[in-house]
């Protein structure tokens, strides 16, 4: 008999659940009944409320298990996981569970499907096809491939990429470099660690391409600390495609070098800007610098530089592969393809939602997540992370679109969504915005320096009540010259979640409950 | 619970030797020093500089710009508490506060007699599992008052959070 394959997913959020003990306790479970089964540690899903979340290959199909715990597994066994036996923790045919089937995987097509590290199942799934047609059409013809499929900026700028390449690939220069920003750093987003942790080929794919078009034989991938296992997944990765000829020289004999290595960040959140970044890798404080001149033209060591977001490089594969006018086709408006949206804080079903863009944000908190955790009602959702905006139920039509979330005076960021239930005090959110750029400011321009310590004071004098009318004129002024005078987003867009809050939850700043049919 | 080495300027110099040949070699070296020692002692600085041919104060600048660098030893076990929006979400902060009086230790600061280190920490990424931390390196998830107590026992007994 086949010995029946087994999935247990190795990701970060998996592993915090329990997923290793789960996995030896399965080791143990099998062997004691003389089985051998091959256990696989494939990344997640991304249905994190399942994780720990077992699969079973079964002729029909995948069929799960989740939220497994450790003590679950001798039971599971017993109740025939092997043969996907039923059991209340099973969740049925992983693959039609409707929080995956209503998504549209394009750039985590094979995260959480296959074993990570295994090369054999990245090209069975469809890898390295991207890499192969780039080099077939030539480095001119990929970057207009990335340009025709409208790929903007994953990180939350929403530049549109290929016009970077572009850029670059112009550049006059001995050594031109591939900069992959993965310093990941907004509370309620992991799209870059999953991607690292359940399919980093897809990335090293997508930098290659990138080296490829622009004419850049190193790169460099910037992570962090705080993603010590992404750092590991991503280090072997590095060394297997390197000894399959996929890294190195001459990559699949196409005379074209390219190699990249890893970097670690250390805790800076201004390190996730992309100067700052580029300071950081030289070696240096993670101060911003001004711009002009753009990475373009002078980035890492002063050399024309593709600096792109770790999303961005890892959905190239599949444009170059399926074509840039197929990946144009999902979407709306300039927001083309699809984004992955990660549905976080207090929701009940929080994870990975890929979808295009033009989704409303009640669809993404209420039908595809479930609501709150906690099953109290939605108050607040703050979109794009530290720096984006506490959006109330009364925006909740808005379409996930970077033009549409701008005209709220919101943004899609990096796409992740925090979800607050009803006891959030709104002021102390603000004030912690103010508190976390005060923490994490560079120091290098004066508004973000020394506007978001003023800010904190002023904040805490409004709440106390202390001139409360004066200070908000202040906190107000205060917001305005940190939007228009900083040197980047840090400073320039801490006033969004300050005065998101201050004008969609009044009460919780000392004043009288506004009315509803002031609302709009 | 990390093991370090102690301080040795040999040893410190042939870590520096191994990293120097990188480009922006400082900040691989300052994680391998740290990760060596455990912190990075202010003899390392002119150590680095001399090797990496920089000022000692630019490579102060930047052994004190980031926040993960220590020039203190840590305690003998690290609990780093994410302290970002979404687990404030599932009440993070509350769970901070509890955390503190278990530990007998104030957030920022490690205990008197060098057991334990509490520290904040802005985002794992575990923000669909929240309230998360980091605890001696080692990931955890949906974290509650229970495992809070799990860990002040483990901890008393000399052992790792998770170990059976």
């Amino acid at each position: 008999m086949k010995s029946p394959r087994i999935f247990v997913p190795n990701d970060a959020t998996a592993i915090a659940c329990g997923a290793d003990r789960v996995a030896h306790k399965l080791e143990k479970g099998l062997s004691a009944r003389g089985v051998t089964a091959d256990i696989t540690r494939n990344g997640s899903r991304g249905l994190f409320w399942l994780e720990p979340l077992i699969e079973v290959e079964t002729e029909k199909g995948r069929v799960g298990y989740g939220p497994v715990t450790p003590g679950d597994v001798e039971e599971l066994l017993h109740a025939g996981l092997l043969h996907g036996g039923e059991h209340p923790l099973c969740v049925g045919l992983v693959d039609e569970i409707p929080y995956l089937k209503k998504q549209t995987r394009l750039t985590f097509a094979r995260v959480g499907i296959i074993d990570p590290l295994s090369l054999t199942d990245y090209e069975a799934h469809g890898g390295y096809r991207g890499l192969k047609r780039a080099l077939e059409l030539g480095p001119a013809a990929t970057v207009e491939e990335v340009v025709e499929s409208g790929l903007r900026g994953r990180g939350g700028a929403g530049f549109p990429t290929g016009i970077k390449w572009r850029t670059v690939a112009a550049a006059e220069a001995d050594q031109r470099y591939i900069v992959c920003n993965a310093d990941e750093g907004d509370s309620g987003t992991f799209a870059d660690r999953l991607i690292m942790e359940a399919d980093p080929f897809c990335l090293i794919e997508g930098m290659t391409i990138a080296g490829f078009a622009v004419g850049a034989t190193r790169g460099y991938v910037y992570s962090r600390s705080e993603y010590p296992l992404s750092f590991v997944v991503m280090e072997k990765a590095i060394e297997k495609a390197r000894a399959a000829g996929l890294l190195g020289k001459n990559i699949l004999g196409s005379g074209h070098d390219f190699d990249l290595e890893m970097r670690m960040g250390a805790g800076a959140y201004v390190c996730g800007e992309e100067t700052a970044l580029l300071e950081s890798l030289e070696g240096k404080r993670g101060l911003v610098r001004a711009k002009p001149p753009l990475p373009a033209h002078k980035g890492l060591f002063q050399k024309p530089t593709v600096i792109n977001n770790l999303v961005s490089l890892a959905t190239v594969p599949v444009i170059l592969d399926k074509g840039g006018s197929f990946y144009r086709d999902f979407g709306m408006g300039r927001s083309r393809g699809t984004m992955p949206i990660q549905l976080a804080g207090n929701i009940k079903y929080g994870g990975l939602f890929e979808t295009a863009f033009g989704i409303s944000l009640g669809e993404l908190v209420n039908d595809i997540g479930g609501g709150t955790a906690s099953g109290r009602p939605v108050r607040a959702v703050q979109a794009g992370g530290p720096l984006g905006a506490y959006m109330p139920v009364s925006q909740f039509d808005t379409p996930f679109d970077y033009e549409a979330f701008a005209a709220k005076d919101a943004l899609i960021g990096h796409g992740g969504i925090v979800v607050f239930d009803d006891t959030v005090d709104m002021a102390h959110m603000a004030r912690f915005a103010m508190e976390f750029c005060a923490h994490e400011s560079c120091g290098k321009c004066t508004p973000c320096r020394i506007g978001s310590t003023r800010g904190v004071e002023t904040l805490d004098k409004v709440v106390t009540g202390e001139k409360r009318e004066q200070n908000l004129v202040l906190l107000r002024d205060l917001c305005h010259t940190m939007k228009l005078g900083s040197l980047c987003a840090l400073g320039g867009f801490t006033p969004y979640p300050v005065l998101s809050a201050l004008n969609h939850f009044p009460e919780d700043f000392g004043a009288a409950p506004s009315l509803p049919a002031a609302a709009e | 619970m990390a093991v370090y080495e102690d301080w040795s300027t040999e040893r410190a110099a042939q870590v520096i030797g191994e990293l120097r040949h990188l480009e922006g070699a400082t900040m691989p070296i300052l994680h391998a020093l740290q990760e060596t020692f455990g912190f990075v002692p202010d003899p390392a600085v002119p150590l680095i500089a001399e090797s990496l041919n920089l000022s000692r104060a630019e490579v102060y600048g930047v052994l004190t710009f980031y926040h993960d660098f220590r020039r203190e030893p840590p305690g003998r076990h690290v609990v780093k508490l994410c302290a970002a929006e979404a687990c404030q979400s599932m009440g993070g902060k509350a769970l901070a506060d509890y955390a503190e009086d278990k530990l007998g230790v104030a957030m920022g600061e490690t205990s008197t007699d060098g057991a334990i280190t509490l520290e904040p920490i802005y985002c794992l990424g575990l923000c669909a599992c929240a309230p998360s931390a980091l605890v001696d390196g080692q990931l955890v998830g949906r974290l509650d008052p229970q495992a809070i107590d799990e860990m002040a026992d483990a901890f008393a007994a000399g052992k790792s959070f998770g170990d059976a």
